[in-house]
């Protein structure tokens, strides 16, 4: 008897498969070692070079924290000689561009050198699956960049400690715009963000070159929209008539206000202090102390709204929440592009 | 099993369709060539057989009924684009080790005896190899991952003569020994003749001819006869005629045992001047099913004798 076979067809799983992360952990390593080694050594020279100009740093301010007695002239010589020091890195500035960096040069071309290469026409036939392949390929990235800068984040704080330090006369509020961004976690979440910006902006730009140039202007837009309009309004400012304000704190606006609680205008203020001419020859800058004393004394409050330097860490946290939350859709939406992209 | 199928698939790119209602069922087990003038579609048709793109209309399916790009058909179907495209700063044995760690199957043993059997360097990078090189590496890339359907978009086309033909050697190769179902876009018509065993003719988007080649010749005579008599000819469909001096050459639609006019000599016809006459005439057809032509009743009434 002669059965009918039906030849058997070759087991197919056509479920959902899991991401195979150590594969693509291989293929992403192999790809992007040159854009992660250059990372790596540029974290690194500025990491030793931190570190060299950090030891001179924090040796001027112990030998001016220790300095006795502490209102000497000697003392203040030497605390004035730590405050001028290595002003271009105080101000943070140089150090704010390494994310952008990061992002349009470790996270722009992801994307992009794949479509303007054509090389998408290989890796997206792959039995591993294009957005599969996106997927994996995006987070691992976004796990490895912003890790490497956690890392340095640690120096940084380290290096501008001392601005910061209780014993410091006259410490910076560790709000200024420049130096904010640099430590805790939310340098490492900056990066993560220039990152999923340089792969979005690869992705719609399908170029190299202009998705670099995008990634840097969005990058810059957001980091200065943030610092002048986003952060101060993270928590509701406090509201002080104290006009003795410590040096941590972050002031958002001050205003001068009559008993009855009525604004005063600054032509007003102008008037006042017309009649004490020693103040108002010097130009009656209206928050130099005296001046201050002076309009207190004639019944005006000056109220001044400030973040105090102990919300820094819920700052910190609140941006990087932001942020992270930021990367995740970016990075979604960048899979879903490559997910629904016509070729 | 049809290895491909298509019905009523369409794409668009902007206002341009780049394919208009395109029907066609290739079983497994052939080598389909697809050939068309330039922007006749071709790329078109197979991003969309692999995924690469998605139908504006129409349905798509590969393997026996498998949606494009959904795991199994990933899995099956093996893909070399136009230019070859290789990550060109990668040794090929990275080449190699990629596309193993992004299949779930790759015959590593395979793809390195034949670079060896190829003088292909493993340790050269995939830029630096030669134009055929490339393509050859690209085509083992594909082959390694044994699929059961190659599909190929311009393979030869930057290839010079020998390269073209030790390639075609390999696909060929892979389809008797292995299986393996071919489909390629071609614009080279001589290389046809030697490797297809189908045919798919696409001309402004739309499919002009599709069927297997042997049918495909079987069905279509040459006639060479009289050139003043050709513009009256209406004895069979006629889908080419090419004069020469006095005398006229017509590709008709006819068997071999369909008699012949008298004055006119019947020839066989070859896959190049087949499809040469239907890329000259984009208004002919030949598809499979009712478009066939039919045999009419001569209008003089004598068949005459077929002379070879």
């Amino acid at each position: 008897m002669t059965a009918l076979t039906v030849p058997a067809r070759p087991v197919e799983d056509t479920g959902p498969r899991p991401v195979l992360w150590r594969r693509m952990a291989w293929v992403t390593w192999r790809q992007h070692r040159t854009a992660l080694a250059g990372v790596a050594a540029l974290l690194g020279a500025l990491a030793v070079g931190l570190w060299l100009i950090g030891l001179r740093l924090h040796h001027a301010y112990a030998a001016a924290a220790a300095c006795h007695p502490a209102a000497s002239a000697i003392c203040y010589d030497m605390f004035s000689s730590f405050n001028t020091m290595d002003g271009f890195l105080a101000t943070g500035v140089i150090l704010q561009i390494l994310p952008a960096l990061i992002g349009a040069f470790a996270g722009a071309p992801v994307l992009a050198r794949e479509m303007e290469t054509g090389t998408f026409r290989y890796v997206w036939t792959q039995g591993f699956g294009r957005w599969r392949w996106a997927l994996a390929k995006l987070v691992l990235l976004a796990v490895a960049l912003p890790a490497a800068v956690g890392l340095f984040t640690l120096l940084t704080s380290w290096y501008y400690e001392p601005y910061f330090a209780a014993g410091n006369p006259t410490p910076q509020t560790p709000f200024s715009p420049g130096l904010f961004g640099l430590r805790g976690p939310a340098f490492a979440a900056w990066t993560l963000a220039a990152f999923a910006i340089g792969a979005l902006a690869g992705m719609l730009t399908r170029r190299v070159v202009p998705a670099i140039a995008a990634t840097l202007a969005a990058y810059a837009g957001l980091a200065v929209a943030t610092g002048l309009y986003l952060r101060q309004h993270y928590l509701t400012p406090l509201l002080t008539s104290n006009p003795n304000l410590p040096g941590s704190a972050w002031v958002i606006s001050q205003q001068w206000q009559t008993k009855s609680g009525q604004p005063v205008s600054q032509s007003v203020l102008g008037q006042v202090l017309q009649g004490a001419p020693q103040l108002a020859g010097k130009g009656g800058v209206p928050n130099s102390p005296n001046v201050t004393q002076y309009l207190i004394q004639h019944g005006y409050t000056q109220w001044t709204s400030y973040q105090p330097g102990s919300r820094f860490w819920p700052f910190q946290w609140i941006e990087s929440g932001w942020l992270l939350a930021l990367s995740v859709l970016l990075i979604a939406a960048t899979v879903w592009l490559v997910r629904r992209r016509a070729a | 099993m049809n290895i491909i199928e298509t019905s009523g698939l369409g794409k668009r790119y902007g206002r341009t369709w780049a394919l208009r209602e395109c029907s066609l069922a290739v079983p497994a087990g052939h080598v389909a060539a697809l050939v068309g003038p330039n922007g006749a579609g071709k790329t078109t048709l197979l991003n969309l057989a692999v995924g690469l793109a998605a139908p504006t209309a129409g349905a798509v399916t590969v393997l026996g009924g498998r949606p494009p790009g959904s795991p199994a058909a990933l899995d099956g179907v093996a893909f070399v684009a136009q230019d070859t495209p290789l990550y060109k700063n990668l040794p090929a044995a990275d080449m190699l080790h990629l596309t193993r760690n992004l299949n779930r199957r790759f015959d590593q043993r395979y793809a390195e005896t034949r670079l060896g059997e190829l003088g292909i360097p493993l340790n050269r990078k995939a830029g630096r190899l030669s134009g055929g090189q490339q393509a050859q590496l690209a085509l083992t890339l594909a082959l390694a991952r044994r699929p059961r359907l190659l599909v190929l978009d311009e393979p030869v086309a930057m290839l010079d003569p020998v390269a073209r033909h030790d390639f075609m050697a390999t696909v060929l190769m892979a389809a008797a020994d292995d299986g393996v179902s071919v489909l390629l876009s071609s614009h080279v018509l001589a290389e046809l003749e030697r490797v297809a065993d189908y045919l798919i003719l696409l001309s402004r988007g739309r499919v002009q001819v599709a069927g297997e080649v042997d049918d495909l010749l079987a069905s279509h005579r040459v006639l060479t006869g009289p050139a003043a008599e050709a513009g009256r000819y209406a004895e069979w469909p006629v889908v080419h005629v090419r004069r020469a001096e006095a005398q006229a050459h017509l590709l008709v639609r006819a068997a071999a045992d369909d008699p012949v006019p008298p004055g006119w000599e019947a020839h066989p016809v070859g896959l190049e001047e087949l499809a040469l006459a239907y890329l000259r005439e984009p208004g002919a057809a030949a598809l499979p099913g009712p478009a066939r032509g039919q045999a009419l009743p001569l209008e003089t009434g004598e068949p005459s004798q077929v002379t070879r």
